[in-house]
C-alpha cells in the first residue's frame, strides 16, 4: 500500500471530491490528520516504524512525521499499554497499535486495571487520551491467535470506550473521534474490511463517537450489527427483499457505551431484531443486545429477539472458519424464525 | 500545545554498544554503605557521596516523623479506622532516601507499602490515606504532588514511570520518574518490560527495589535465583547499584546519583536496596507462620533511624535537644492523623459516576438516578 489517499479537510486545496477509499487507507489517512493536527499525538507498536505495520496501515507515517512521533517498540505489549499509560499521564496522546486480536491479551492487567480506571482512581485529576487500535476478528485464513473477536472482554470493562467502524468512511470518522476523546478507547479494525472500498470524503462530520448509525432504513426487522458484520448485515438486507422482508441495518459503531436511544427507537418501530457478529455467542455482546432491547422494548416486540453468532468454539483453523462465521444465509434464516406466520 | 523537544533524544535505535562488556553493568558484590549499622563511616562507600549534615539531618526528621505516622497508621488500622495498612516499618530509610533525592519536577511511583515515600513528598496525610480508609481509590492529584497513585498490584506502575519518563525525553521537560517496586515485584513480567524497554529508550528512570526478603510469605529464596536482584539489570543494558537499604545516607546518595545520571540523558538504573520489614505485610497477616523472630530481631539492631542519629550525635550534628525537639514534631503529626481519622470520611455516592469518563453516559446517568432514588427512599 502506498501512502496516495484521499484529501482531507486539512490538506485539501478546494472542496473534497469524494474517491473510492480502501479502509486501511481511511485509517491511515485519519492517523496522518491527527498526527498533522496535534503535536501531542504520538503512533507507535510493534512494526509500525519503518514498515508500515504488517497491515501497513501505519505506512509512510514515520518518514513523514519522523521517529521521535512514529516508532517501533520492543516486542511486549503490556509495556506498550503500560508506557503509553505514562506517556498520557504526561501529556501526550498515544495511539497505539496491537499486531492482532489474540496477541493483545499479554497487557490484559494494563487494559483492565490502569487504562480502564486511572481516571476514575484519581477523580478524574488523570485523563488518558489513549488509543489502541487492534485488528479483529477472521475471515482472513489467519493461523491460531490471528482471527479473535475480543469485544467483550473490553466492553465490560468500565471506564475503557469501545469503538470498531463497518465502512472505510467510518473508519476514517470514528479513528479522528477516537484520538480527539479525553478517554482511553480501544479500536477495534475489522481486518478482513481493510480492502474493501468505498466511494466517499473523509470527513469527521456525521454520527458522534458514541452513537449509532442506520446504514439500511427498513420496516420490518432490526439487523444490528458492527466491524466486519456490517457489509454482511447489508449484503443479507439486501436478499431479504426477496422475501418481501424489508431490513433495517443499524451498524451500532461504539459498542461501549451503547446507543439505546437510536437502537431502542428502531426496534420499536420495526418490532423484531436479529444481532449479528462474529464472536461467539454465549456472554456475547449479542446478549447484552438483546437483553437491552427486550428490556426497553418488551411491549413493541413481535418475536424473540434473535442472534446469529460464531459457534461456542476455538476460534477455528482457516479450513474450517468458513463454518462457523456468520453469513446472509444463516441471517436471512434467522430473520425467517421471527413469527412472521403468527399475524398472517 | 506541547512540543517537541528541538534536540534530539537518546538515540533509540538498533545500535551495538560501544563497551559490550557487561561487567560495566554489574552491581558490587557486596552492598554500598556509607553509614555502618553502629553508625560509623561504611566501609564500602564504592562511588557514592555522603550527604552533607543538612540533607542528613533532614533524613533524620522525615524518618522520625515517618515512623511515627506508620506507628500511627497501624494502631489506626487495629482501632478499624482504615480498612488496612500496609507498614513500611524497617524500610524508612529506603521511603524517605529515595524521596528525598528527588528534585521538584520528578515524579515518584510509588506502591501500596510506600505511604511513608508518598508523606514525605509531600502528600497531605488526609489525602494520602484516602486509598487505605475506603475512601476512594486515590485521595490526591497526582499532578499536583508529582506522586502517581499508589499501585496495588505489582509492577504495573514501573511501565508508566517508563513512558512518564519517556514522554519527558519527547517533549524536553527534563523529569525523572523514580519508581518503586518490592523483591516479589522483580518476578513480574511488566517488570521486565519496563526495564528493557527504559534501555531501549534511554528513558530517565530511576527503579528502586525494596528487597524486604519476603513478597508477603514467600522469602527470597524461593522468588529469584539470581545473584542479586540487581544484577537483573545488565540483561537488559541497564546500570545497577546494590545498596545497605537501612543506610538513609546510601539511598539518598544511589538515586541521586541515578536521578542525576537520568537527567543528562544517560538512561535508566535500576538500585536494588537491601532492607527488612519488620511488621507483617499488614494486620491482616501473621508474619509468625513464615519467619522466625530472631530473624525480626537481628534486623532491629540494623535500625536506620537509631544508626543515623548515632552518627549524627557523634559528628556532633545532632544532641538531646534536638532529637527532642523531631519526636515532638513527630507527635503534631501523629496527632493531626490521628484529629483527620475522627472526622467523618469523606464519601458520596455520586462520585461512583462521576469519573468513570470524561463526561458520565447516559447509562450511568440513569444507574445513578436509580440509586439516588434508592437512598432516599431508605432515608428520606
Amino acid at each position: 500500500m502506498t501512502a496516495t489517499l484521499p484529501v482531507t479537510e486539512e490538506t485539501s486545496a478546494g472542496p473534497p471530491a469524494a474517491a473510492p477509499v480502501t479502509m486501511a487507507a481511511a485509517l491511515n489517512t485519519a492517523l496522518a490528520d491527527s498526527l498533522a493536527a496535534d503535536q501531542r499525538v504520538l503512533v507507535f507498536g510493534e512494526d509500525v516504524g519503518t514498515l508500515g505495520g504488517v497491515f501497513r496501515i501505519t505506512d509512510g507515517l514515520a518518514a513523514r512525521f519522523g521517529e521521535q512521533r512514529v516508532f517501533d517498540t520492543p516486542l511486549a505489549e503490556s509495556g506498550i499499554i503500560g508506557s503509553a499509560i505514562g506517556m498520557a499521564m504526561n501529556g501526550l496522546v498515544p495511539v497505539v497499535e496491537m499486531q492482532f486480536d489474540a496477541f493483545a491479551y499479554p497487557a490484559f492487567e494494563q487494559f483492565t486495571s490502569h487504562l480502564a480506571k486511572l481516571h476514575n482512581r484519581t477523580r478524574g485529576h488523570v485523563e488518558l487520551p489513549v488509543v489502541v487500535r487492534i485488528p479483529v476478528g477472521g475471515g482472513i485464513g489467519g493461523v491460531e491467535h490471528h482471527s479473535d473477536s475480543s469485544e467483550v472482554y473490553y466492553a465490560h470493562t468500565p471506564g475503557l470506550r469501545v469503538v470498531t467502524p463497518g465502512t472505510p468512511a467510518d473508519a476514517y470518522r470514528l479513528l479522528r473521534q477516537s484520538i480527539a476523546c479525553p478517554d482511553p478507547v480501544i479500536f477495534l479494525e475489522p481486518k478482513r474490511r481493510y480492502w474493501a472500498k468505498e466511494t466517499a470524503v473523509l470527513t469527521t462530520d456525521g454520527p458522534a463517537i458514541d452513537r449509532a448509525a442506520i446504514r439500511r432504513p427498513g420496516q420490518d426487522v432490526t439487523l444490528i450489527a458492527y466491524g466486519g458484520m456490517v457489509s454482511t448485515a447489508l449484503e443479507a438486507a439486501e436478499a431479504a427483499t426477496g422475501e418481501d422482508w424489508d431490513v433495517e441495518v443499524v451498524d451500532l459503531r461504539s459498542l461501549s457505551p451503547f446507543d439505546d436511544e437510536t437502537l431502542t427507537e428502531s426496534v420499536r418501530r420495526t418490532g423484531r431484531a436479529v444481532i449479528v457478529h462474529e464472536a461467539s455467542g454465549f456472554a456475547g455482546y449479542g446478549a447484552e443486545v438483546a437483553a437491552r432491547l427486550t428490556e426497553q422494548c418488551f411491549h413493541y416486540l413481535e418475536a424473540p429477539i434473535l442472534r446469529v453468532t460464531g459457534l461456542d468454539v476455538p476460534y477455528p483453523p482457516p479450513q474450517l472458519e468458513h463454518l462457523h462465521l456468520p453469513n446472509v444465509d444463516r441471517i436471512l434464516d434467522a430473520i425467517a424464525r421471527l413469527q412472521w406466520d403468527d399475524h398472517a | 500545545m506541547t512540543t517537541f523537544a528541538d534536540t534530539e533524544p537518546a538515540a533509540h535505535a538498533a545500535t551495538t554498544p560501544a563497551d559490550l562488556s557487561a561487567d560495566r553493568l554489574l552491581p558490587s558484590a557486596t552492598p554500598l554503605q556509607l553509614i555502618d549499622a553502629d553508625g560509623q563511616p561504611g566501609q564500602n562507600p564504592g562511588d557514592l557521596v555522603r550527604p552533607g549534615p543538612e540533607i542528613l539531618l533532614e533524613l533524620y526528621r522525615q524518618m522520625v516523623i515517618g515512623r511515627r505516622f506508620d506507628r500511627q497508621a497501624t494502631a489506626l488500622t487495629k482501632q478499624g479506622r482504615l480498612a488496612v495498612y500496609p507498614s513500611s516499618h524497617g524500610q524508612d530509610a529506603c521511603q524517605v532516601g529515595a524521596t528525598l533525592a528527588l528534585r521538584d519536577q520528578d515524579w515518584l511511583f510509588p506502591t501500596y507499602r510506600d505511604s511513608v515515600a508518598v508523606i514525605s513528598r509531600g502528600v497531605e496525610p488526609g489525602e494520602a490515606l484516602s486509598l487505605l480508609r475506603g475512601e476512594w481509590h486515590c485521595g490526591y492529584d497526582p499532578h499536583q504532588y508529582r506522586v502517581a497513585p499508589q499501585c496495588t498490584p505489582l509492577a504495573t506502575n514501573t511501565l508508566h514511570a517508563v513512558g512518564l519518563a519517556r514522554a519527558a525525553t519527547l517533549k524536553g521537560t527534563g523529569e525523572v520518574a523514580l519508581v518503586l517496586l518490592g523483591d516479589g515485584a522483580t518476578s513480574e513480567g511488566d517488570t521486565h518490560e519496563a526495564l528493557n524497554f527504559s534501555a531501549v529508550w534511554k528513558a530517565p528512570v530511576v527503579f528502586l527495589v525494596q528487597n524486604n526478603g519476603y513478597a508477603i510469605s514467600v522469602p527470597l529464596a524461593k522468588q529469584s535465583a539470581a545473584p542479586t536482584l540487581a544484577a537483573k539489570g545488565v540483561g537488559y543494558g541497564v546500570p545497577s547499584l546494590l545498596v545497605d537499604g537501612n543506610d538513609a545516607a546510601a539511598v539518598y546518595a544511589a538515586v541521586r546519583a541515578a536521578t542525576e545520571r537520568a537527567a543528562r540523558g544517560e538512561g535508566p538504573t535500576l538500585i536494588e536496596a537491601l532492607t527488612y520489614r519488620i511488621e507483617a505485610h499488614t494486620n491482616a497477616d501473621d508474619a509468625t507462620r513464615y519467619r522466625p523472630g530472631d530473624e525480626v530481631q537481628s534486623w532491629l539492631g540494623r535500625d536506620p533511624i537509631t544508626r543515623l542519629e548515632a552518627y549524627l550525635t557523634a559528628a556532633g550534628h545532632l544532641d538531646e535537644p534536638a532529637i527532642a525537639q523531631v519526636e515532638a514534631e513527630a507527635e503534631q503529626f501523629a496527632q493531626r492523623v490521628r484529629d483527620l481519622m475522627n472526622e467523618t470520611a469523606k464519601v458520596s455516592p455520586d462520585e461512583l459516576f462521576d469519573y468513570v469518563y470524561a463526561q458520565p453516559t447516559a447509562s450511568l446517568e440513569h444507574q445513578r438516578a436509580g440509586l439516588l432514588a434508592e437512598l432516599a427512599d431508605i432515608a428520606p
